[in-house]
C-alpha cells in the first residue's frame, strides 16, 4: 500500500461516502419503484473512490476540456453514478428522488445532455469500452492529460464488442485508459458462471494486451492501491474487482433476485438499517 | 459527356483535400476501400484512427472522439454502417446527438459484381427512422465533392450515401448544395414530376427528354437531402404537376418514395408511382442489366411516367 497516495483519514472518509451513496441507492430505487440494486451496491467502492479521491474533475465546471473522463459502461447501475455525483456537487442531491420520473434529470439509463457530469450515455451493454476508447484518443490527439476510467460489469463481458474494443485499446496503446470490471460473479438470470461463463477474465485481457490488476471491490484501501497501480503504469490497465452484487444488504446479496427490483418499504428500511450498522469490510 | 467517377471516390478525394488546410476532423476507418479514405493515414496519421475490421466499435469510438468535442468521418460500407452497426448508430451517435458523419459507401443495385451481401438496399430506411440523422444523397461527383465541403461545417449525426462504380457528371461546377433543400435542374413543364435521390438522376432526366419529344413536361428534383425532407418542395410539385414519381437506388419500402408518399398522404395527394427496388436483394451482374430487371432503367422510367400521367 503507497502511504504518500491516500491517507488513513482519506480511507475513513471514503468509506463513510459509500455508507451515503449506499442509502442513497436504497432510497431511491425504492422511490422509483424500479431500479438494478444489485449491480449499483457491489460498484459503490469503485465509484465513490474515482469521485471523492482519484478522478481530476470540477462540479462547478462539468464541461471542463481536461477533466477525467468516466463511462458506466453497465449503465444500468446508474443509482450509484447518480448519487456520486449529487454528493460531489455536480447537482442537488433532492433530484436523487425523481429517478425514472417523466422529465427528470435521472433518466432509468444515463444520457448526458440530461444529467450534469456524465461524460457519455450508457444502458446498452458492451458499447462504453470503445466510447472510452475514443475520448482516450482524443486526449492522444490534442496532447491533453487525462485519464479515462470505464466500468463494466463481469457478465456485460459477453458482448463481442468489449472484445473488439480491448483489441483496439491495446493496438493504439491507450495507456491513459483504465477499466474496471465489476466481477460480481451474477446476472439477471443467475450466476454468470451459469449463464456464460466469462472467466478466466485476467488471462483474456492480458491476451488482450492489457495489463491487470486484481482487486477485493470492497475493500477501500485496496480499491484505491489498485487505481494508484493501474495510473502508474503507463499502460492500458484493467482492474478486475471482485465484489458482491449486492453488498451491504444481505438479503440482496449473491442474488439475482436483487439485479433489477426495487424493495419496498420494509425491505428498505431493513436494508438502510443494515448499511448503516455494516459500515465497512 | 463530362467525366465519369464514383461519388464515394469523389467524396473521399474531396475530402482529403480539404483535411490539407484543415484540421478540425478526424476520419476512423475499419479497413476497407470504401472511398478512397484509407489513404488518410498516409497523409495525415495523428487524424486517422483505424479499428481493424470491427463496425460496431469504429462507431461507439467515433461516439467517444466526439463526446470530446471531435468532428468525427467514421466511412465503411452502407451495410455495415446501417446493420452491423446499426445500435452504435443509434444509440451512440443518434441518441447523444454527437458530430459523427457516417459514410456509407456500396449502395443500392448499382453494387452488381459483389451482390447481395454487399449491396446495401434498406440503409435509408434504417437511417431515417433515427432521431436526429440527417440524410444525403450526391447524384454524381460533384455533388459528392459539394456535400464532402459543406459536411465538414455540419453539426450533428450526418449519414451521407454512396454509390461504388462510377457515374457520369451531371452537374458543372456551378451546382450549389445546400442542406434540406430540393434542387430542379430540368423543368420541361407542369405534366408531372420526378423526385430523384442519388445517381439515378442521370437516368430521370434521359427519361424526361424521351417524354419531351413526345410533349410531355416533366420536372425533375434532386432530393439530395432525403431527411430532413424538404417538404415544402414535394407539395409544390404536386401542386403543380398533379402527379409525383419517385426515383431510387434503394428498395421501395421506407426510403425516398416512403418519405415523399408520407408528406402527400398528409398534405397534397395525387397520382403517384414509385420506381426502386421492389423488395428483392440485389444480385450480381451487370448494374444496367438488374437495374432493367427492377424497372429502373431510362425506358421503364418513361414508360412508368406515361401510366402515370395517364391517372391524372
Amino acid at each position: 500500500m503507497n502511504h504518500f497516495y491516500f491517507t488513513e483519514k482519506d480511507v475513513e472518509r471514503l468509506e463513510e461516502q459509500a455508507v451515503q451513496i449506499r442509502k442513497d441507492i436504497i432510497s431511491m430505487i425504492h422511490k422509483a419503484k424500479a431500479g438494478h440494486p444489485g449491480g449499483s451496491l457491489s460498484a459503490v467502492e469503485i465509484v465513490t473512490a474515482l469521485y471523492f479521491h482519484i478522478m481530476n474533475i470540477d462540479p462547478a465546471n462539468p464541461g471542463w476540456p481536461d477533466r477525467d473522463r468516466f463511462v458506466l459502461s453497465k449503465g444500468h447501475s446508474c443509482p450509484v453514478l447518480y448519487s456520486a455525483l449529487a454528493r460531489r456537487g455536480f447537482f442537488d442531491a433532492k433530484e436523487l428522488d425523481t429517478l425514472r420520473v417523466y422529465g427528470s434529470i435521472l433518466q432509468g439509463h444515463p444520457d448526458m445532455h440530461k444529467c450534469p457530469g456524465l461524460d457519455m450515455s450508457t444502458g446498452s451493454l458492451g458499447n462504453g469500452l470503445s466510447t472510452a476508447v475514443g475520448m482516450a484518443l482524443s486526449a492522444k490527439l490534442h496532447q491533453q492529460d487525462y485519464m479515462t476510467y470505464v466500468l463494466l460489469g463481469d457478465g456485460e463481458c459477453q458482448e463481442g464488442l468489449v472484445w473488439e474494443a480491448a483489441m483496439a485499446a491495446s493496438h493504439h496503446g491507450l495507456k491513459n485508459l483504465i477499466a474496471i470490471v465489476d466481477c460480481n460473479g451474477v446476472q439477471i438470470n443467475g450466476f454468470t458462471n451459469d449463464i456464460m461463463r466469462v472467466e478466466p477474465l485476467a488471462d483474456k485481457w492480458r491476451a488482450f494486451g492489457w495489463n491487470v490488476v486484481e482487486t477485493n471491490g470492497h475493500n477501500m484501501k485496496d480499491v484505491l492501491t489498485a487505481f494508484h497501480t493501474a495510473k502508474t503504469m503507463r499502460h492500458n490497465t484493467v482492474i478486475l474487482a471482485r465484489t458482491v452484487k449486492g453488498r451491504g444488504v444481505s438479503f440482496m446479496e449473491d442474488d439475482c433476485a436483487w439485479h433489477g427490483a426495487a424493495p419496498d418499504e420494509e425491505q428498505m428500511v431493513k436494508a438502510i438499517a443494515e448499511i448503516g450498522e455494516g459500515g465497512v469490510v | 459527356m463530362g467525366k465519369t467517377l464514383a461519388t464515394r471516390m469523389a467524396f473521399g478525394e474531396e475530402l482529403l483535400k480539404i483535411a490539407e488546410t484543415r484540421d478540425d476532423f478526424v476520419v476512423c476507418n475499419a479497413d476497407t476501400k470504401t472511398c478512397g479514405l484509407d489513404k488518410f493515414r498516409t497523409y495525415f496519421p495523428e487524424r486517422e484512427f483505424s479499428v481493424g475490421i470491427a463496425e460496431q466499435n469504429m462507431i461507439a469510438t467515433a461516439a467517444g472522439l466526439a463526446a470530446c468535442g471531435n468532428k468525427v468521418y467514421a466511412a465503411t460500407f452502407a451495410v455495415f454502417a446501417s446493420m452491423r452497426a446499426c445500435e452504435q448508430v443509434r444509440t451512440f451517435v443518434c441518441h447523444t446527438n454527437l458530430n459523427v458523419t457516417i459514410v456509407g459507401t456500396h449502395t443500392g443495385l448499382q453494387v452488381g459484381g459483389d451482390g447481395a451481401t454487399h449491396a446495401a438496399i434498406e440503409d435509408v430506411a434504417i437511417m431515417r427512422s433515427f432521431p436526429n440523422m440527417t440524410i444525403v444523397q450526391p447524384a454524381d461527383a460533384v455533388a459528392a465533392r459539394k456535400i464532402a465541403q459543406a459536411s465538414v461545417d455540419f453539426v450533428g449525426p450526418l449519414y451521407i450515401r454512396l454509390h461504388r462504380n462510377a457515374v457520369p457528371d451531371v452537374y458543372d461546377e456551378n451546382y450549389t448544395f445546400e442542406f434540406g433543400k430540393a434542387s430542379i435542374p430540368l423543368d420541361n413543364g407542369k405534366d408531372m414530376t420526378m423526385i430523384v435521390s442519388g445517381i439515378l438522376l442521370k437516368k430521370a432526366l434521359e427519361a424526361a427528354e424521351i417524354l419531351k419529344k413526345e410533349g410531355i413536361g416533366v420536372t425533375v428534383i434532386d432530393m439530395s437531402t432525403i431527411k430532413p425532407l424538404d417538404e415544402a418542395a414535394v407539395i409544390r410539385a404536386a401542386q403543380e404537376t398533379g402527379a409525383v414519381m419517385t426515383i431510387e437506388d434503394h428498395n421501395i419500402i421506407g426510403g425516398l418514395g416512403s418519405a415523399v408518399a408520407e408528406v402527400l398522404g398528409e398534405h397534397c395527394p395525387v397520382p403517384f408511382k414509385r420506381i426502386g427496388i421492389h423488395d428483392r436483394f440485389g444480385e450480381s451482374g451487370d448494374p444496367e442489366l438488374i437495374y432493367r430487371a427492377h424497372g429502373m432503367d431510362v425506358d421503364s422510367i418513361a414508360a412508368a411516367a406515361r401510366e402515370l400521367i395517364a391517372r391524372k
